[in-house]
């Protein structure tokens, strides 16, 4: 191989125009792509100033297929330093080879259409995530300012498209290395800018990214799909993108509060179902009696006492427990045992007076294995919790609490009539249909919080439950 | 201008309410600019997303209800009469000045609005038709709007739309009429079905006019399209698929699409309340799109399918491909290009490469390699000078190779 013979210099990496006319000129010249070395500006080569520049303009126009001019003229746009010798190479092939520009098997050709795909890419992407912020108003014309970071030398090629759409209002988009500026009907470029040189929000930003929030479906999340048409190096300059991480981290419990509340209007059905099977039930004692009956004449249990809710008719707050214990099992009320006690104490530090409230269990009696003489909890099956389900329901019904608090996973099935994942729903309010009325709160099971081993994570779970009750209470009270 | 509190809570409850609304699309209307206007707004041909959310849904259009109440009770929809979600309601002109600030900050391409039937049908499509008539008219907004039909309407009202929209949808909901009945109770399928017809024939009126382009008055340029939900009933694909052909060839539908069903807050009783098939409504796209762009009869993909259902795990091409194997190797370089279509995994981009390519002389299979997204995809159902598949004839090999496990494609899905 010989020495190149030419070295080009051009003052920037974006004077486009300058690159073309001195290809232009080496073409008409004929000179072989190995010989040519071009360089930009900054590169500091002593002699490229007087090397550069030497050429004078062509005068008559040289030929170069359609084709490989049209997808040279977008690829130059591209801002990777190697790609001023692949194109010129390419034109001079093509001059030699006219169907060159459509053999996409050859490397040049492909290397070319891949500058020229990452240009349109660009372009198109600055089309869509350009975001105007309002500058301010003259005699009813608008003006507008964006911050805009392309990738590649695009902004004078894209100015027209915001042109053609923005005709009638002045505005001018920042970029790091150009700004183009719409003043009174024409477009001009001046240097490039920073972001403080756009105004830091608009007035309609909160509406646009309430907007984003409301359209997003938790129910389906593609973060792939998102990141692959709006990557992240984008984000930073989209007013919306700012909500993407919170949007993601709340949809599971979005998703599980949707299913908990499809779950409360099968409730209801269940509900209205088993209200039309054993009618007459308008008081609670009816209802206490109703459970003692079927304890022991369907269930026919002489072993487990059975234990019924407590508390006033009119109460503003139901609580759902699992099941009685031991202590509950001998006594026959609800919430008398170890997690009981408990559980007055966290009621007393969120500020409830038990005895307004209704207390109750998913489940009437006690489940439980004999181990020597010691009787040991046995957590009620989905079967066990079903069969004791519309009693449950109708306690509800008479109390019609406004606020309905769910301890721990057997009162969340109990209560909706399907399996609901505790961790997806606790910390929320669940709306519930109109034939329920009022909202749940669904929370742990205070027993939960005596087993907890680490004295520090207990004290954060104490105070999700303190959390939770002082909610359901203000809910209740308000 | 600015914008209160109490609009941007209204458009949280509206644009809430459209989401289950599968389309945004800004495409295939006619090119303007507002350059000899008043107002903003253009239209290149291509359609723009300006943002994605999350569920990978392109945001191209403000798409959002007038209003979310309804006397309608549509067991599928999160508006009906019946559900206790939250209503609110926007006067056409804040529906009209929200596009438009929207517009000029370029959040948007334009407008998509659909509206719960309020008072009557009748009622309800003067109040969409305002909506465009302000923005075309008072403003001269020459961006994309997309209007919401209602098929119960007068036919006039409907003929307004389209004078303003550029692209006019009704929905055909599901895929059934038993299924609409049983859904849907007050709408019918024969409704549906007659306003896409009388559209048809004023698009295609339009279409058909041959005045200059600058002096005849729009009519929805873009077309029309509808939605069809998946996943709420019990039909099978094929019927899915029957249906959109159907409607393709008797309404000229510029775009049938699938929703997938999604559980809703508030869902009403009996309502599948597990997460949304998002793999069988992309298959469903696959399909549609294989009728549509790559030569395959309906028949011929529906006789592929099991018990009715497309495969979740292999995309329908490859299933075809996979069982029609008597139709490959092909010779890339002799080929037809209705012949080239039918490799899996090139597209027809792919193909178009391919034919320019193979004028230069014979494509060998390193150049093969280079125009092809995967060669490793292709490579079992062609041949080339140098290349020749061997394991073809042994199926369940090349099977195994070729498809993914199933439950690998529903990664993406949230784990509800």
């Amino acid at each position: 191989m010989s020495a190149p013979e030419r070295i080009v210099s051009l003052s920037s990496d974006d004077d486009l125009q300058a690159w073309k006319r001195e290809a232009r000129a080496l073409l008409k010249e004929g000179v072989h792509p190995d010989s040519v070395v071009w360089r930009v500006g900054g590169e500091g080569d002593l002699f490229a100033s007087e090397l550069g520049g030497t050429y004078a303009p062509p005068a008559e126009k040289v030929s170069i297929p359609r084709k490989a001019a049209k997808l040279v003229e977008t690829a130059l746009h591209h801002s990777g330093s190697g790609r001023l010798g692949l194109l010129y190479r390419f034109l001079w092939r093509a001059q030699r080879d006219r169907s060159l520009p459509d053999n996409m098997a050859d490397p040049d050709t492909l290397a070319v259409h891949r500058l020229e795909k990452a240009v349109r890419r660009d372009a198109h992407k600055m089309h869509a995530f350009v975001r105007f912020r309002k500058v301010g108003e003259d005699d009813g014309r608008e003006r507008y300012a964006a911050w805009f970071e392309p990738d590649h030398h695009i902004v004078e090629r894209e100015a027209p498209f915001f042109v053609r759409r923005f005709a009638n209002m002045d505005w001018a988009i920042v970029t790091p290395r150009k700004t183009a500026i719409y003043w009174g009907g024409e477009v001009f470029f001046a240097e490039g800018g920073r972001r403080e040189d756009v105004p830091a929000e608009d007035a309609f930003e909160d509406a646009w990214r309430a907007y984003y929030a409301s359209i997003f479906n938790p129910a389906r999340i593609m973060t792939d799909a998102m990141r692959a048409e709006m990557p992240k190096k984008y984000w930073k300059n989209l007013p919306e993108a700012a909500l993407i991480p919170e949007l993601l981290e709340q949809a599971p419990a979005r998703v599980a509060v949707m299913n908990a509340r499809a779950a409360a209007d099968d409730t209801a059905r269940h509900t209205s179902r088993m209200l039309r099977v054993e009618p007459g039930h308008n008081s609670l004692e009816s209802v206490h009696d109703a459970i003692r009956r079927f304890h022991a004449e369907e269930l026919g249990d002489a072993v487990t006492k059975p234990v019924p809710g407590e508390g006033p008719p009119d109460a503003n707050l139901f609580f759902i427990g699992e099941q009685p214990g031991d202590q509950e099992d001998i006594t026959g009320r609800p919430f008398v045992g170890p997690a009981g006690q408990l559980f007055d104490r966290f009621l007393q530090a969120a500020g409830i007076d038990r005895s307004s409230a209704y207390v109750t269990n998913a489940v009437k009696r006690f489940n439980f294995i004999e181990r020597g003489k010691r009787r040991i909890h046995q957590t009620p099956k989905a079967g066990e919790i079903d069969i004791w389900a519309p009693f449950l329901m109708q306690e509800h019904r008479l109390v019609q609490p406004k606020v309905t608090v769910t301890l721990g996973a057997t009162a969340l099935r109990g209560f909706f009539g399907r399996p609901v994942k505790l961790s997806e729903v606790r910390g929320e309010t669940i709306p519930l249909p109109e034939e329920l009325g009022g909202v749940c709160v669904p929370t742990f099971h205070p027993s939960y919080l005596l087993r907890i081993q680490d004295e520090g994570q207990r004290a954060i779970e104490e105070r999700k439950f303190v959390a939770d009750l002082e909610k359901a209470r203000e809910l209740a009270f308000a | 201008m600015s914008i209160s509190e109490k609009t941007i809570s209204k458009l949280r409850v509206l644009a809430d309410a459209a989401k289950y609304d599968a389309s945004c699309a800004s495409s295939g209307s006619t090119k303007r600019d507002s350059r000899d206007g008043k107002g903003v707004g253009s239209v290149e041909g291509m359609g723009i997303c300006h943002a994605y959310a999350p569920d990978g849904r392109c945001i191209s259009l403000l798409k959002i209800l007038l209003t979310n109440s309804c006397i309608f009770d549509c067991a599928y929809c999160i508006n009906r009469s019946s559900s206790s979600v939250e209503r609110a309601r926007f006067t056409p002109r804040e529906v009209a000045d929200l596009t438009l600030n929207f517009y000029k900050r370029n959040y948007i391409e334009g407008l998509f609005l659909s509206s719960g039937i309020i008072r009557s049908p009748d009622y309800t499509m003067e109040q969409i038709v305002e909506v465009a008539r302000i923005l075309r008219e008072e403003y001269d907004f020459r961006g994309y709007i997309h209007l919401k039909t209602i098929p119960e309407a007068a036919p006039e009202l409907i003929e307004a739309a389209g004078r303003h929209a550029d692209r006019v949808s009704i929905n055909v909901e599901l895929p059934s009429r038993k299924s609409l009945k049983a859904l849907a109770p007050e709408k019918d399928r024969d409704g549906i079905e007659g306003a896409m017809a009388k559209m048809r024939e004023r698009i295609d009126a339009f279409k058909a006019d041959k005045t200059r382009r600058a002096r005849k008055p729009l009519f929805a340029p873009g077309g029309q399209s509808t939605q069809m939900i998946i996943g709420a009933d019990d039909e099978k694909d094929a019927s899915v698929l029957r249906t959109a052909t159907d409607l393709y060839n008797r309404h000229r539908l510029r775009r049938v699409y699938y929703s997938a069903y999604s559980p809703i807050p508030d869902a009403k009783p009996g309502m599948p309340a597990q997460k949304p098939p998002l793999v069988r409504e992309h298959r469903l796209y696959q399909a549609d799109w294989l009728t549509r762009f790559y030569g395959f009869q309906p028949d011929e993909i529906i006789s592929t399918m099991e018990n009715g259902m497309l495969d979740l795990a292999t995309d329908p091409k490859l299933v075809w491909a996979l069982k029609n194997q008597g139709f490959f190797p092909i010779d890339v370089n002799r080929a037809t290009k209705e012949q080239l279509l039918r490799i899996p995994g090139v597209g027809t981009k792919g193909v178009a490469k391919i034919i320019a390519a193979r004028r230069h002389g014979a494509l060998r299979y390193d150049d093969l390699a280079r125009i092809a997204a995967s060669i490793r995809k292709i490579s079992p159902f062609v041949t080339t000078p140098d290349w020749r598949p061997t394991s073809l004839l042994d199926s369940g090999a090349l099977e195994a190779r070729m498809r993914k496990p199933a439950e690998q494609q529903d990664l993406f899905a949230v784990a509800a």
